[in-house]
């Protein structure tokens, strides 16, 4: 609690117990009328002085004009009330003064609360930087370090800027970045992103980016501006608030004098000033449209920040609505669905072990920079020992002779193994690219290398599939006997496959105007090559987008890690977001009409009016923070 | 040029109204206020200095929403 709402909270406290003691303390006539105004002035005086200044600077409809309306009303009535005789009810103006405070005070803290999670939440911003200069130490803003500095970052201390890895070796903590709970370990030469925590060692690194530019800033920069992307939903609620007050003022007008009126002229009965005055007192203290005011932009907010927490970073509260409605998502396939990187998938015809073949074929390539070598060299896994190799000689075209442990090794494809004289065979499934390996030309079967399936392909699929999405599609530049085999293990719907990156344009147009109905679709790409498609989509979902800028650029939803399983979390996250608004609407503007018709038929008096302001409010900002819990 | 100023204001109306005000300062070319983080980004006009333009959007603000308050 801040300064201002402990102050409320005593004036809260101070004038409900002045209110309790008045009720026991037997005085009539002025003085009672001076007793009450006391606890009145204590818990009104600055709704009052608002509502005045509102006047006076031309802006007056706003809510605490309509409680100064209405409990000044309520006050003048029990002093007539008084004067002709009967003892006036002073308590209902003060009370409802004093709900009206307990609300305005009830909200500011849970408001003020959430803000404060969400902003736990999203605590990536780096204080400082260490420079280490002459042996000493040196803490300076990350503003200020220029690019190719290295920094220091002490183990627990945050990254404060992107860079390379100069010296040491740890391990980071991503949580707050990807929602990814196992730590990552890091050698020396590694890319590490800001925001990462360092856990068992100190590292040098040396920086490449400005911390402008840096990763937890652009995160920062994008979550802290989502909110400025209104939702039809903030739209409408605002536009509603405008056209709302001013009708509620005058109706409650109409309700006050047209009865009376009415009565008097056609229908010959005593008119009844007061009673209708009190009606249209109560149907003020109902109108106020706060609950609705407050809990919609924060139930977005809300649902931004859980979303940011889950490592899914949403732009805005519009992409939000429309993440809500999707019900047909297209993949890109490499990257998104495959890992997009080569690995060794299967041997086959081996007559030696597997391991061997490959430690066999890691070092004839162990000079290579071909894509192929390097993922021979990472299946083999271990160091590799240039000096069990020599006379490496590069066939173009065909692959590598070397002679390994003084035995003539030879990889390559099916015209290499032709030269050297081994009888191959052929892979009769030729997913990938196949590697024939020979030893003293004799064939020694091949590898087969291919793009992997991402372990939650699977299970993202199904996951989209149950939370609402009708079709999904899969758009590749890769052959189609490649594109058919992942999708019909992952059981994608549809799919189009050896298209150009223009092509992709081309196909998501077509979706989009072949689907009628109000679903939408979402495009989920890695950012290499498709922006524009993550652009002409209703949405595009960029992931794996750490250091891409291109794809934070054009995206409206970034996955801070590449586990497509997010998607679907995105998706359930959003539809749980935009039910709590939806809740929030029916329930506040059902609650509040149906009071307004109880008063202004005399069924429903100050207090119910009181509940149906402060708390359909209260409820209503409940169920908002409720968008914060994203649990699977 | 733009600029990023920490704000205090109540509720998210009030934050709507600031942000109206802000948007029709001499000077001021576009303004958003944020009432979830607190923060109003303010984009000058060509040639405006800040340092004068603002207490004008303060002054505006205030004339909207007494109960606020922007740092600069």
């Amino acid at each position: 609690m801040n300064k201002k709402q402990k102050k409320t909270l005593y004036r809260i406290i101070i004038s409900a117990v002045l209110l309790i003691a008045l009720y026991f303390i037997p005085v009539t006539g002025a003085l009672r009328f001076i007793l009450y105004m006391v606890p009145y002035f204590i818990i009104g005086y600055d709704v009052l002085r608002k509502a005045f200044k509102g006047i006076k600077n031309r802006q007056p409809m706003d809510e605490s004009l309509l409680m100064c309306i209405a409990t000044v009303g309520a006050i003048v009535l029990a002093v007539y009330q008084d004067l002709s005789g009967l003892k006036g009810d002073y308590v209902e103006a003060i009370a409802v003064m004093l709900f009206y405070q307990v609300g305005e005070w009830f909200q500011s803290v849970a408001v003020g609360k959430s803000r404060r999670n969400i902003t736990e939440l999203m605590d990536i911003r780096p204080d400082y930087a260490n420079i280490e200069t002459d042996g000493e130490l040196e803490q300076v803003d990350p503003d200020e370090v220029e690019v190719g500095t290295v920094i220091y970052v002490k183990p627990g201390e945050k990254i404060p800027i992107d860079g390379i890895v100069a010296s040491g070796s740890s391990t980071l903590d991503t949580a707050a970045l990807t929602g990814e709970s196992l730590p990552r370990n890091i050698v020396e030469g590694d890319e590490v992103i800001s925001g990462c925590i360092n856990l068992t060692s100190p590292l040098r690194i040396k920086t490449t980016k400005e911390f402008g530019e840096s990763t937890v800033s652009k995160i920062l920069d994008l979550v802290e501006n989502a909110s400025s992307h209104k939702s039809k939903s903030e739209n409408f609620i605002t536009k509603f608030a405008r056209i709302y007050t001013p009708a509620v003022v005058y109706s409650a007008i109409a309700l006050a004098v047209l009865p009376p009126i009415v009565r008097m002229l056609f229908m010959g009965a005593e008119p009844m000033w007061g009673s209708f005055v009190y009606r249209a007192l109560s149907f003020l203290v109902i109108s106020c449209p706060c609950a609705l005011v407050v809990s919609i932009p924060l139930t977005f907010f809300a649902g931004i920040g859980g979303a940011s927490h889950a490592g899914v970073l949403i732009k805005g509260s519009n992409y939000l609505e429309t993440l809500s409605e999707t019900d047909t998502v297209v993949f890109d396939k490499t990257g998104t669905l495959t890992k997009g990187n080569f690995e060794v998938d299967a041997v086959h015809h081996c007559p030696i072990k597997e391991d061997e073949l490959i430690e066999m074929a890691a070092l004839a390539e162990a000079a290579s920079t071909h894509p192929i070598s390097q993922s021979l060299r990472r299946a083999y896994s271990r160091e590799i020992d240039r000096s069990r190799v020599s006379d490496i000689e590069e066939i173009a075209g065909q692959g590598i002779k070397a002679v390994v442990d003084g035995k003539r090794v030879a990889v390559g494809n099916t015209k290499l193994m032709a030269a050297v004289g081994a009888e191959y065979i052929e892979c009769p499934d030729d997913i990938g690219t196949v590697i024939h390996v020979s030893v003293d030309s004799e064939y020694a079967g091949h590898i087969v290398i291919s793009d992997i399936i991402k372990p939650h392909s699977a299970d993202a699929v199904r996951a989209l599939k149950s939370c609402g999405v009708k079709r999904t599609v899969m758009l590749t530049g890769d052959a189609v006997k490649i594109a058919d085999k992942v999708a019909s293990e992952l059981h994608i719907d549809e799919v189009h496959a050896e298209l150009l990156p223009s092509d992709k344009v081309d196909r998501v147009d077509a979706l989009i105007s072949a689907k009628g109905g109000k679903g939408k679709l979402a495009f989920v790409g890695d950012g290499i090559n498709d922006a524009p498609v993550l652009s002409r989509a209703d949405i595009g979902i960029a992931m794996g987008a750490m250091g891409s800028d291109a794809a934070i650029e054009a995206a409206d939803v970034v996955l801070m890690d590449d586990d497509p399983l997010k998607i679907a979390d995105a998706i359930r996250i959003a539809k749980k977001c935009l039910r709590i608004v939806k809740e929030n609407i029916v329930f506040a503007i059902g609650i509040k009409l149906l009071c307004l018709l109880l008063s202004a038929l005399g069924l429903a008096g100050m207090w119910l009016a009181v509940f149906a302001d402060v708390g359909v409010m209260v409820l209503c900002v409940l169920n908002a923070i409720r968008a914060l819990i994203t649990k699977r | 040029m733009k600029k990023s100023y920490k704000i205090d204001v109540d509720c998210a109306n009030c934050a709507a109204k600031m942000e109206d005000a802000t948007k029709n300062t001499e000077g001021v070319k576009d303004a958003t206020v944020n009432f979830m983080m607190l923060k109003m980004n303010v984009e000058f006009e060509d040639g405006a200095d800040p340092k004068e333009v603002m207490p004008r959007v303060l002054d505006n603000c205030k004339k909207v929403e007494d109960d606020c308050e922007i740092f600069f």
